[in-house]
């Protein structure tokens, strides 16, 4: 009988920090399993191979910078079959969209001795805005238990469980003591997707958002409250403007404290 | 290719089995190596403007987002650049356990480099994937001592990549001691087998060649350099991190999206692992100076191949010291130690997996961030690549083509770099003619 041919999968890189493509790597008791089921066509941070043809599945980290990284995720789009973005940078823009609420220039002549060189977009964007993607997977970075999962539903033709209620609710089903009410932390566990199994609370620590907003979150309810801990507007807009500021429900309550 | 004018160029548009976009040209004219670029086209993030404006304590997880591979290093030089400011010292268990993050981190970066990146080069595999059919047995040692090493980061900082745990002053929460039991016997187990890794790798064909580095790296009186010491060099330089600036010198290239460092002098030099051998070899333990003594290694290391080996050794000697830290661990009293916020000038240096990473931060009296300046590992090693590339390459140049391209490759990884850090800072420069 001959061997069905392998989906092909490939893994591209735009402005990022490489962190979730690495989570595929780090799957140490997975990753050889992973590349016996699939064809891991095209992964450079892996393995030297050519990027041609077309992908059955393919991952995008990273968020859209400069003008060729603009035109670059349209032909990558058209060989994809599905196209799943990986992380904050990807789904949001990440923390390089921090130069959307500055003025690029000036941002540019802060770092660079001669910004007149510099060839970067005003903006950084998540890979959404200029096609159509699949699925989003969230996270800075991403989980990779769900990572996994997130392979095997698209290899077997399902959706993805990733659940999109919020942090608080991964604090409940492990049995945290909420810090926020029992020890008055500011956290922005009450708006934020779930996924990384409420680390921070459980490390004694206020969730900073690095999943992005849930679904349907209510931040200014939140920021009500953060305000009576005596949370300074400035601070409640550092705590929005992190690695997902760009994620339209955390960029629209981080401007109310402008 | 070669033209008719006998000039070659051997270019690799995209570096595979590195972290972050780059790519490398040599220019041979007359069987001479002309020219040795390598450009890096990742495009910058500006985490320096960034930071700007934002509370001291956001640095650490700000900048760990420069890099997925050594998250650790930007959290460790960060914190100590801040607590430099503040004029706090954070010791005793507290200071040990930033130290056992650190070796999670060498661990799991340096086995992914050597075995998945960089061995492949030397067996001939287009990657570590492909190399498993051939060799599982190795491979699967190196993920399980890779998956060693994330378990001491998932522990102690609470996941592998962007650790959530540490702050400046110390750590959110400590662990308890019982806890840190099972986690000790599987690091113990994980230390006997890096022996096998450490002796796989130094059975690899070496090129034969070595030049006369300047080799910078940290030194601590005490201990196997990681987050703390003066910047020493094999050439007498011997300077507390607040005198970086004075010493190292930043210069444009005009083919690269990237800055280089250079010694005032103008000479390149080498930082990361063959450094820190080269440095502080009798601060290694026991069992890692006899496992490098076994794998052939001298007490000087010129061969920036071999640099694969004393990864190796410095993987097992991060096991060894992990297991030593475990071992004396009591619980602190608090998490953190207090401090007082005021304005000032800070600098942290700590030793990345890769090499040296500076850090320098000015605070405004509520801790406001006014300036940062960050000097990656790969930004100092670039100069070095390109003499390596420069010096090497014309003894090889009657090899066929694509072997050429891949041991011109191979030299570069030698210096694992993280080209997603050394873009956030680089000074991006396009010449247009």
């Amino acid at each position: 009988m001959a061997e069905a041919k392998k989906p092909r999968l490939a893994v591209f890189k735009f402005s990022s920090c490489d962190g979730c493509q690495l989570t595929l790597l780090d799957c140490e008791d997975e990753l050889l399993a992973v590349a016996g089921a699939i064809d891991i066509a095209f992964f450079p941070e892996a393995t030297r191979s050519d990027d041609k043809g077309r992908y059955d599945l393919t991952l995008v980290e990273g968020s859209i910078t400069t003008p060729h990284d603009a035109e670059r995720i349209h032909d990558i789009r058209r060989r994809s079959k599905f196209l799943v973005t990986i992380g904050a940078c990807a789904t949001s823009g990440g923390i390089q969209a921090l130069r959307n609420f500055a003025d690029v220039k000036q941002f540019t002549s802060i770092v660079y001795a001669r910004p007149d060189y510099i060839s970067t977009l005003a903006t950084s964007t998540p890979i959404a805005d200029h096609v159509p993607v699949d699925f989003e997977l969230r996270g800075c970075p991403i989980s990779k238990h769900q990572l996994i999962e997130v392979i095997s539903a698209f290899l077997a033709g399902r959706r993805p469980a990733t659940p999109p209620h919020s942090t608080c609710i991964e604090c409940k089903l492990k049995g945290n003591v909420c810090v926020m009410v029992a020890h008055g932390t500011p956290c922005l566990g009450p708006v934020t997707h779930a996924g990384c199994g409420a680390l921070c609370p459980s490390f004694d620590r206020g969730c900073y958002g690095c999943y992005g907003p849930k679904e349907t979150p209510n931040p200014a309810s939140l920021s009500n409250r953060l305000g009576e801990l005596g949370v300074s507007a400035r601070d409640q807009k550092r705590l929005y403007r992190t690695f997902n500021a760009n994620a339209p429900a955390f960029r629209d309550e981080s401007s109310r404290h402008d | 290719m070669t033209d008719k004018s006998g000039k070659k160029t051997i270019k690799v548009d995209l570096l595979a089995r590195v972290e972050g976009e780059g790519a490398f040209k040599v220019v041979v004219r007359n069987n001479k190596v002309e020219r040795a670029e390598l450009r890096i086209f990742e495009p910058p993030r500006f985490f320096e403007a960034m930071l700007r404006g934002r509370a001291y304590s956001e640095a650490p997880d700000i900048t760990a987002r420069i890099c997925g591979i050594c998250p650790v290093a930007y959290q460790m030089s960060s914190v100590h650049a801040m607590e430099n400011v503040f004029g706090v010292k954070v010791e005793g268990q507290l200071r040990a356990l930033r130290r056992l993050l650190y070796c999670g981190e060498w661990i799991e970066s340096h086995v992914l480099h050597l075995a998945m990146l960089h061995a492949p080069d030397f067996l001939g595999y287009a990657g570590g994937i492909e190399m498993a059919k051939d060799h599982p047995a190795e491979v699967q040692l190196a993920l399980d001592l890779k998956k060693a090493g994330n378990e001491i980061m998932t522990f102690v900082g609470g996941r592998e990549i962007h650790p959530i745990n540490v702050r400046v002053g110390g750590f959110y929460k400590v662990p308890r001691k019982r806890d840190l039991a099972p986690l000790c016997e599987r690091l113990v187990v994980a230390r006997d087998k890096a022996g096998a890794l450490v002796e796989w790798v130094s059975k690899f064909d070496f090129p034969d060649h070595e030049r006369d580095y300047v080799f910078v790296a940290l030194r601590h009186p005490d201990e196997y350099p990681f987050n703390e010491g003066n910047i020493i060099s094999n050439t007498g330089l011997d300077i507390p991190p607040s005198d970086y600036a004075r010493h190292f010198a930043e210069s444009h290239v005009p083919y690269s999206n990237a800055l280089q460092a250079h010694m005032l002098d103008g000479r390149s030099y080498l930082c990361g692992p063959l450094a820190r051998y080269n440095l502080n070899f009798e601060q290694l333990s026991e069992r890692a100076r006899d496992a490098a003594k076994t794998a052939g290694l001298g007490r000087e290391i010129r061969n920036p191949y071999r640099s694969i080996v004393v990864r190796a050794v410095e993987t097992l000697y991060a096991f060894d010291e992990a297991v030593r830290i475990i071992d004396a661990y009591e619980e602190p009293e608090a998490p953190h130690v207090d401090y007082e916020v005021k304005a000032g000038i800070g600098f942290g240096a700590t030793e990345a997996p890769r090499g040296l990473l500076y850090h320098r931060y000015r605070l405004e009296a509520d801790g406001t961030i006014a300036e940062a300046n960050i000097v990656p590992p790969t930004s100092q090693n670039q100069a070095s690549m390109e003499e390596d590339l420069m010096s090497f390459v014309g003894d090889m140049l009657d090899l066929p083509e694509i072997e050429l391209q891949h041991r011109c490759e191979q030299t570069i990884r030698n210096y694992d770099p993280c080209i997603s850090c050394a873009t956030h800072f680089l000074k991006l420069e396009i010449d247009r003619g």
